[in-house]
């Protein structure tokens, strides 16, 4: 039992507190989500309702007739599969080397993921596009998966460089005693240990480019080309004056594969950032 | 070459991994494990960097036929003069801080309450997924929801409160960068405070229930306990979420695009809008510049005061 204990009183305002924040955090989602589902009726009246009286699809139906959805959301998982599988298999080995050598590289490494941190993409994203532009990859999804890989990359490593120092270099030592070498030492012991580290980091990776918008924004011009954040903005029309019902259709909908895959590597994110913040 | 070699000698063969491997070959492994990530920072991160630095020195535009031409300092000679973008950098530090303190102070209480033993805590965490995993674009979507004049739900329940009619919040030059804040705190938050809350759980509650038993008060343990163990990870969340708020870009584009007449104009939108609408890269890339050093100087001030305070301990 804990020492700690706490009067009645207090107890309540906790759980005021608690609730408080909770109706902050969940409102402006329902929000959304009610409005998805509301015939336009409902939506232009003077009060409009917190629960649809008379739901309906219509608003999804329109959306995917108003803007090229499907093939937006195509163009953002093809981008974030490709981001996240490369920013995966080059940040490992490098996270492996950081982590198990402590030299200057590794301080170097860490020095770039914090710097990396403070750029404002503007100073990088002009000279990208200019690069882009002579290699002919403006509109292109290449040119931004190369983008996002190098976006992830910090992160990926931050993440990475916790979870191999998670696995005890014990192991690999007793391993090489033994008389494995230092791949299959990698391979058979390392490696499966990794794993779920790796994949947290992968879809982490995802979810972030999948998110992503101002390089999307800058380097992609042609609707065929342009991933599902931008496509978004195309429903906010010119003055601002937006059509509500299919706004958030498409919005509620861009965000279901991000809410998902999050709330299943959640906690594995905290872990690997704060093993990185805290034990570099 | 030589470490080409190491490295096959090393992986390939049983014999060449003794139980101490040398330091000399491992270090020359290391590398050939860093290639494979270094290329791509080097060409597309540190590249880029430097040559948008360089940039700032040229007349560089889009869509011109001469070629660019170095013109020293002259844009930041112009933008010493950029009275617009003095304000838009006024605007980004008020954003900046307006964001990061509320969502620290918030979420350091709301991190400290769900490191209770308190009921419904894992309803809490559920749904801080929903601000931390959304795409910033919807974010703003659903908040210009929430801010419709007519059909949103904030003013409906001003209405309903019959507290007046509700008001046009993120057109209002008022309102505009208080109700952009607001949508940056709840955007945040979540993320700061899982940060914190995984900080709290990492120091020694063995800690707090002798400084209990001792007779100190929930004060007393914050200060004394609580605080030093979490001072790292507070800082590091403060200095991180500073940077990324006033480099800020997607919600606030969604949510206002920088109006009304530039009320919530942050740097990086207005940075954007003369790279990428009227094509003045090198102007923009000066842009980026100031924006670098003005982040690294306040950093740096803000790390020497934490230092100091650690000396005087």
């Amino acid at each position: 039992m804990s020492v700690t204990r706490t009067s009645r009183p207090a107890r309540l305002g906790q759980y005021l507190a608690l609730l408080a924040y909770l109706v902050f955090l969940a409102f402006p989602f329902l929000w959304l989500v009610s409005t998805a589902f509301k015939p336009a009726r409902e939506l232009g009246s003077l009060h409009p309702t917190w629960i649809p009286e008379d739901p309906t699809l219509d608003n999804f139906r329109q959306a995917f007739d108003e803007q090229p959805l499907l093939r937006a959301a195509g163009n953002s998982l093809l981008a974030a599969l490709a981001a996240a599988l490369i920013a995966v298999l080059v940040a490992t080995p490098m996270a492996y080397a950081i982590a198990r050598h402590r030299s200057r590289l590794s301080t170097a490494a860490t020095g770039w993921v914090v710097v990396s941190q403070a750029f404002p993409f503007v100073l990088v994203i002009i000279p990208l596009f200019l690069v882009l532009k002579n290699l002919h990859l403006i509109n292109s999804l290449a040119g931004l998966v190369m983008v996002y890989v190098v976006w992830a990359l910090p992160f990926a490593l931050w993440m990475l460089v916790g979870y191999v120092r998670a696995v005890p270099a014990e192991l690999e030592e007793a391993a090489a005693v033994d008389g494995a070498g230092r791949l299959r030492v990698l391979v058979s012991v390392t490696a499966p240990l990794l794993t779920p580290g790796i994949v947290a980091t992968a879809l982490f990776a995802f979810i972030t480019a999948w998110n992503e918008f101002f390089f999307a924004l800058v380097l992609l011009k042609t609707p065929e080309k342009q991933t599902l954040p931008v496509v978004l903005t195309h429903f906010l029309g010119a003055e601002g004056a937006a059509d509500l019902g299919p706004l958030a259709a498409a919005a509620f909908l861009a965000t279901l594969p991000s809410l998902v895959i999050f709330a299943i590597i959640q906690k594995r994110i905290t872990g690997g950032m704060l093993a990185g913040a805290v034990k570099s | 070459m030589s470490s080409v070699t190491a490295t096959k000698r090393s992986g390939g063969t049983k014999s060449a991994a003794g139980p101490r491997p040398d330091h000399a070959r491992r270090d020359h492994g290391a590398w050939f494990l860093v290639l494979p990530a270094l290329i791509p920072i080097l060409l597309l991160s540190v590249g880029p960097l430097l040559y948008g630095l360089a940039l700032a020195f040229t007349d560089a535009q889009s869509g011109r036929t001469q070629a660019t031409q170095w013109v020293g300092a002259l844009n930041f000679q112009d933008l010493w003069h950029d009275t617009l973008f003095w304000d838009s950098f006024r605007i980004g530090l008020s954003w900046a801080v307006g964001v990061t303190a509320p969502q620290f102070l918030l979420a350091l209480g709301l991190a400290l309450l769900l490191n209770e033993k308190l009921r419904f805590r894992w309803l809490t965490r559920a749904l801080a997924i929903i601000p931390w995993a959304m795409p910033e674009v919807v974010v703003g979507i659903m908040w210009r929801l929430v801010y419709n004049p007519d059909a949103g739900v904030l003013n409906e329940t001003i209405r309903d409160l019959g507290l007046g009619d509700g008001r046009d919040w993120l057109t209002g030059l008022a309102t505009a960068l208080p109700a952009v804040i607001l949508v940056g705190v709840w955007a945040g938050m979540p993320q700061t405070t899982v940060t914190l809350l995984a900080g709290l759980q990492n120091t020694p509650h063995e800690l707090h229930e002798a400084a209990a038993l001792d007779g100190a008060g929930a004060w007393r343990r914050f200060r004394t306990v609580t605080w030093p163990a979490l001072r790292p990870v507070a800082l590091a969340v403060t200095a991180l979420n500073f940077i990324w708020n006033f480099n800020a870009f997607a919600l606030v584009y969604v949510l206002t695009n920088g109006g009304p007449g530039g009320r919530t104009r942050l740097p990086m939108l207005f940075a954007y809008e003369e790279a990428f609408r009227y094509g003045q890269f090198g102007y923009a890339a000066a842009m980026g510049c100031v924006m670098v050093a003005v982040i690294s100087v306040l950093l740096a001030l803000h790390l020497v005061g934490r230092l100091k305070g650690e000396d005087q301990r």
